[in-house]
Formats: C-alpha cells, sequence, structure tokens
C-alpha cells in the first residue's frame, strides 16, 4: 500500500494556497471600469510616444479611443476567467486522457499494461472533482459571471446571424445538459471500472474482468462521439463563426499525449519512492514509445488543420490562424518546438526511452507544450491581443495542480498498487523489449 | 581444420535457446544459426551485437528531407514558379506549409528505401544469390547451431550431445 508522504501533501498545499492568493490576486487587479482602461492604455501609449513620433495620438479619433477603451476592457476582464479556464481544462483532460487510454488498455485486454492500472486509476481519480469544478464554471459562464462564451450572450445574439442560425444547438440550457451528460457519463465509467478491477482482485473467478472488457468497449464508443462533441462546446463555441471538421481529434491527441505523460511521470515518482517494484523498464519504454508516436500524431493534426484552411483560404476560416499569427506568434509556433521537434530528437533513441530522467525531462517539456497549445485554443477568443502569462496564468495552474496532486496521491493510497487479479498479470510482469 | 564446423539440430526453439546458452557458457564461438521463424531474444543470448540500421536510417531521413527541400525549391520556386490559389510562388518560406507533405513524404521514403538496400547489403542478399542454409530443414522445423571446432572435435561432439540436439553432423565450411 502507498502512503501519501506528508512532505507531498505540504507540499500540494502550498501549491494550492499560493495559487488561490494569485488568482484572487489576478481578480483584483482586473481595471474595475472603462476609465481605468483608458488610464492604463494611455499610459502605456506614452512610453511608447518616447520613441515614436507626436502627431500620431492627435489622429486618433475619440470616438474609436472609446469603443477601443471599452473592448480593452472586456478582454482584460476575461483574462483571469480565462486563465482559470485553460488550468481547469488542461488537468480535468490529463485525468479524461488517462481514462481513455486505460478503457483502450481493458477493452484491448493488454497484457503489457497491467501493473500501471492501479497508477492510472489514481489520476483518472481527478475527474470527479475536476468534472464538478468545470461544471461549475460552466453554471458561472451561463450566469454571466465572465463572458468567455459569447454565445451565451443575448445581446451579441441578437445582432448575428451566424450565432442565431446555430442557436438550436449553442444554448444555454441544452450547453449544460450536454456537458452534465459527458461529465456524468465519464465518471460514471470511472467509478464502475475501478469498482470491477478492486473485486477482481479477490474474486475466484474472471467474471469482473470479462464484464470490465465489454464495458470499456462500450465506453469507448461513449467516449469518442463525447469528447468530439465536448470538443465543439467548451472550446470551439469560443470562436462561434468558426469550425474544424477535425477539432475533437487534434483536442483527443493533445489530452491523449498529455496523459500518457502524466502516467509517466506519476510512476516515475512511485518508483523514486520505492514502490511499483514490479514496473520495468521496459513498461517505461512503451510509455516513452507512445508519447513519441502521439507527439507526433498531435503535429499531424496540428499541420493538417492548419494546411487546409490556409491552402483554401475561407475568410470565415483563415480568421482564426491570422489571431493567431499576428498576436500569438511566439506561444502558436513555440509550442511546435515543445510538443514535436523536443520529443521527436529526444525521444527518437530506443536506449534514452528507457532512462527515467529522459523521460522526466522530455515530459515535462511535453506538457508545458499541451499547456500552451490549450492556451493557445482558448486565449484568441477570449482575451485577444491583451495575453500575457503572468500572476493569474501560472497561479491558475498552481492552484489546480495542487488539487490534482491531493486528489490523484490520496487515491493512490486507498488500494494496493498492484491490481493482483487481473488474468494478464504475469505476463506484464514478465513483460521485456 | 580452421574452417570445420558442427552442425548441431534442434526441435525446439526453447531447447535451442537453452542449448545457446550452455555452448556460450562453455566458451564455445557459435558461427551461425539458422531457424525456420525469428525467435525471440536469441540475438541476445547469442551475444550478437547491436543493430546499427537505426543510424542509418535516421541519416537516410535526413538525406531526404534534405533532397525534398531542394527539390521543392527547384521546381516550385525557382524553375517554374506558378500561382496557385492565389499564393504566388515568389519564395520558399511562405510557400512551406504546401511543400511539407511532399517533405514528409521523401523523408519517410528515402528512410525506409535506403533502409533496405543497406540492410541486403549487410546481409549479402541479392536476386538469384544461392541460398546458404546448410540444410533445406531449416525452413521447415529444425534449428541449425552451427559452432566452429577449435581444439577437440570428439570433446566438443560429445559436449554439444548432451545439449538436447536431434542430430549432430560435421562439415567442412567453404
Amino acid at each position: 500500500m502507498y502512503t501519501f508522504s506528508s512532505k507531498l501533501k505540504t507540499f500540494s498545499f502550498a501549491l494550492m494556497i499560493i495559487g488561490l492568493l494569485g488568482v484572487g490576486y489576478g481578480f483584483l487587479t482586473t481595471p474595475s471600469s472603462v476609465e481605468d482602461v483608458k488610464v492604463i492604455l494611455q499610459d502605456s501609449h506614452d512610453s511608447h510616444e518616447e520613441v515614436a513620433t507626436q502627431n500620431h495620438a492627435e489622429n486618433v479619433d475619440t470616438h474609436a479611443n472609446d469603443a477601443h477603451a471599452e473592448h480593452v476592457y472586456h478582454l482584460l476582464k476575461n483574462k483571469p476567467w480565462s486563465a482559470l479556464y485553460v488550468a481547469l481544462f488542461f488537468f480535468f483532460m490529463l485525468a479524461l486522457g488517462a481514462l481513455a487510454f486505460y478503457a483502450i488498455q481493458h477493452a484491448a485486454q493488454a497484457g503489457w499494461s497491467v501493473v500501471l492500472f492501479r497508477v492510472m486509476e489514481g489520476i483518472t481519480a481527478y475527474l470527479p472533482v475536476g468534472g464538478i469544478l468545470l461544471f461549475v464554471f460552466f453554471v458561472l459562464s451561463s450566469l454571466h459571471f465572465n463572458h468567455l462564451f459569447v454565445w451565451m450572450d443575448p445581446e451579441v445574439v441578437a445582432n448575428d446571424e451566424l450565432i442565431q442560425n446555430k442557436s438550436g444547438y449553442l444554448n444555454v440550457p441544452f450547453f449544460l445538459l450536454r456537458a452534465a451528460i459527458y461529465i456524468g457519463g465519464w465518471i460514471f465509467y470511472r467509478q464502475h471500472a475501478r469498482k470491477l478491477t478492486l473485486a477482481q482482485d479477490s474474486a475466484t473467478d474472471n467474471s469482473n474482468y470479462t464484464k470490465l472488457f465489454k464495458r470499456s468497449a462500450a465506453f469507448l464508443v461513449f467516449f469518442l462521439v463525447t469528447e468530439s462533441m465536448m470538443s465543439w462546446d467548451w472550446i470551439m463555441s469560443l470562436d462561434p463563426h468558426w469550425f474544424s471538421t477535425l477539432f475533437g481529434w487534434y483536442v483527443f491527441s493533445s489530452m491523449i499525449v498529455s496523459a500518457i505523460t502524466t502516467i509517466a511521470l506519476v510512476s516515475i515518482y512511485l518508483k523514486s519512492q520505492g514502490y511499483l517494484e514490479f514496473v520495468n523498464n521496459s513498461h517505461m519504454h512503451d510509455l516513452a514509445k507512445f508519447m513519441f508516436g502521439f507527439s507526433v500524431f498531435w503535429t499531424y493534426l496540428w499541420f493538417s488543420q492548419f494546411m487546409l484552411i490556409w491552402y483554401a483560404n475561407i475568410p470565415e476560416e483563415v480568421t482564426y490562424f491570422v489571431s493567431r499569427f499576428n498576436d500569438y506568434k511566439i506561444p502558436f509556433l513555440g509550442m511546435v518546438v515543445l510538443n514535436f521537434v523536443f520529443p521527436l530528437l529526444v525521444l527518437m533513441n530506443s536506449d534514452f526511452k528507457r532512462v527515467n530522467w529522459f523521460i522526466v525531462c522530455t515530459g515535462i517539456i511535453i506538457l508545458i507544450g499541451h499547456y500552451i497549445d490549450i492556451y493557445v485554443m482558448i486565449m484568441p477568443a477570449t482575451v485577444g491581443d491583451q495575453w500575457f502569462i503572468g500572476i493569474s496564468e501560472i497561479s491558475s495552474v498552481l492552484l489546480i495542480l495542487g488539487i490534482f496532486i491531493y486528489v490523484v496521491f490520496s487515491a493512490l493510497t486507498k488500494a494496493p498498487l498492484l491490481a493482483k487479479g487481473s488474468p494478464f498479470l504475469k505476463e506484464s510482469e514478465h513483460f521485456h523489449y | 581444420m580452421t574452417n570445420k564446423v558442427i552442425q548441431a539440430m534442434y526441435n525446439d526453439d526453447d531447447v535451442l535457446m537453452h542449448a545457446v546458452k550452455e555452448v556460450r557458457a562453455a566458451n564455445h564461438h557459435i558461427a551461425e544459426i539458422y531457424t525456420p521463424f525469428p525467435v525471440h531474444g536469441l540475438d541476445k543470448a547469442m551475444g550478437l551485437k547491436e543493430t546499427r540500421i537505426a543510424i542509418t536510417s535516421f541519416l537516410y531521413g535526413c538525406v531526404g528531407f534534405s533532397f525534398a527541400i531542394w527539390m521543392m525549391n527547384y521546381m516550385m520556386i525557382e524553375q517554374w514558379p506558378q500561382d496557385i490559389g492565389g499564393k504566388p510562388s515568389f519564395s520558399f518560406f511562405l510557400n512551406v506549409p504546401a511543400f511539407v507533405p511532399v517533405i514528409f513524404e521523401m523523408t519517410v521514403f528515402f528512410a525506409a528505401h535506403l533502409m533496405v538496400i543497406t540492410f541486403y547489403m549487410r546481409s549479402k542478399l541479392w536476386p538469384f544469390k544461392e541460398a546458404e542454409n546448410p540444410d533445406p530443414r531449416t525452413t521447415d522445423d529444425m534449428f541449425v547451431m552451427e559452432v566452429s571446432v577449435d581444439g577437440n572435435e570428439d570433446e566438443l561432439v560429445a559436449f554439444l550431445e548432451k545439449t538436447g540436439t536431434v542430430e549432430i553432423k560435421v562439415t567442412e565450411k567453404h
């Protein structure tokens, strides 16, 4: 049995407290009125003018200036909310991706991964917590505490024919109902699977195992449909005019590579603490192969989505990439280095995939890269050109990371770390490459 | 004398694996093993050096990558620039998204084909090459281990007989 070390527990609480303070600071320091924004804009304008010519400011129409200030005010108001949303979604996605990977292992009746099942179950324990947090966030959005989802604003819809045409799908009650179905369905499978594997540990036959195999296959069908729809609802609808047909896959690729990386990192941590003695370097090798493979898969989808839109050059589609190239060039292109070039070059060598510190370094880079990926999916629609990674963003990550660590490692203490009832246990223990 | 080899036949891969370990523990030199199918872990048991074909594959991929960049630049930018879909081909950089699939395919093509050719050359395989396996049964159900003779031949035969072999032949290797 694993015991949650007090050091790690203190660390997770420290993260939560620092994160909470930072998030609070982020909310409190947003400009409280359009007038404040005008002062900020004037300040930054003045500092620019030290080098620029004088007559620029005189040419600016005061009316346009007011409209601009109001626009910036709304964007800055959204910023701490968006930062929180990116962090909430990112950590929820780690748990959800781990659940999908877990279901794939059961449905495929994989032998090698049995020794990692309890680690995956620990990570998916965050699913109920993260799901409820996200749902609360959506309820707050629908009550207009923030304006991330512009289609929730009746005033915007009234002046926008494209959103009106989509309002049969994009309306608040249906949106919340769908979110409840997705989150509820995922949590239901997670708890059910957990119960079955725990029952299998002390069972005399394989009936729980067979049941789990069938339920996992059914879950995967449910998951692939709901995951796609979730990506439209929760991310793509932030840009309600824009659409991409492979968006569900794109979000999934980001999800699965981050989740497998998390599984590898948690396993390496537990091993370093003297647990998981049955996990050998061939298991790590396989996880690293998945990290490598899905990093390439993510790049494939990232590029496919871009290239088709770039080549077709249809105005309503290219705006999505125009805003990213104009305002988000460094994160948008920089993440390709973090998510593709780095894992490609570091994890290509077979021997490196069995060296734990290589996996840890690459894993951290991959997680940062995919955080930026989610960031670039969400931020352009909500804060536009007013983005920067500051206190709000970092403390949101720390806050949710603290909760994530606390929930995951508490869940790991609740059951033995070896799923000893699985009929494939021997195969997994003797797994070698 | 130096070319003399003993061919020990086995009819099971597990027995063969055990025999390989015993022969190596007794410091005899295994010249070659012929099997009807790839035996998992045999290369490690024989102590063969790790293959370097992965490195060649990486290098061939780099060649393909560079060649494709040069080729697309030559074809689409320098030699015959065309305005496709309102995207005039004045610079390589602005058109590179359209070239990425070609560059990717050429990288894979070079890496895969040159790696296979390298493998054939290193294994001395070419069309109309005469088969090297000493006994046609190695393509069916028999595993043959060739141990080179250095020192006492009878002692080695006696040693190999104890490793579970079903048949032993002493021949000249040419």
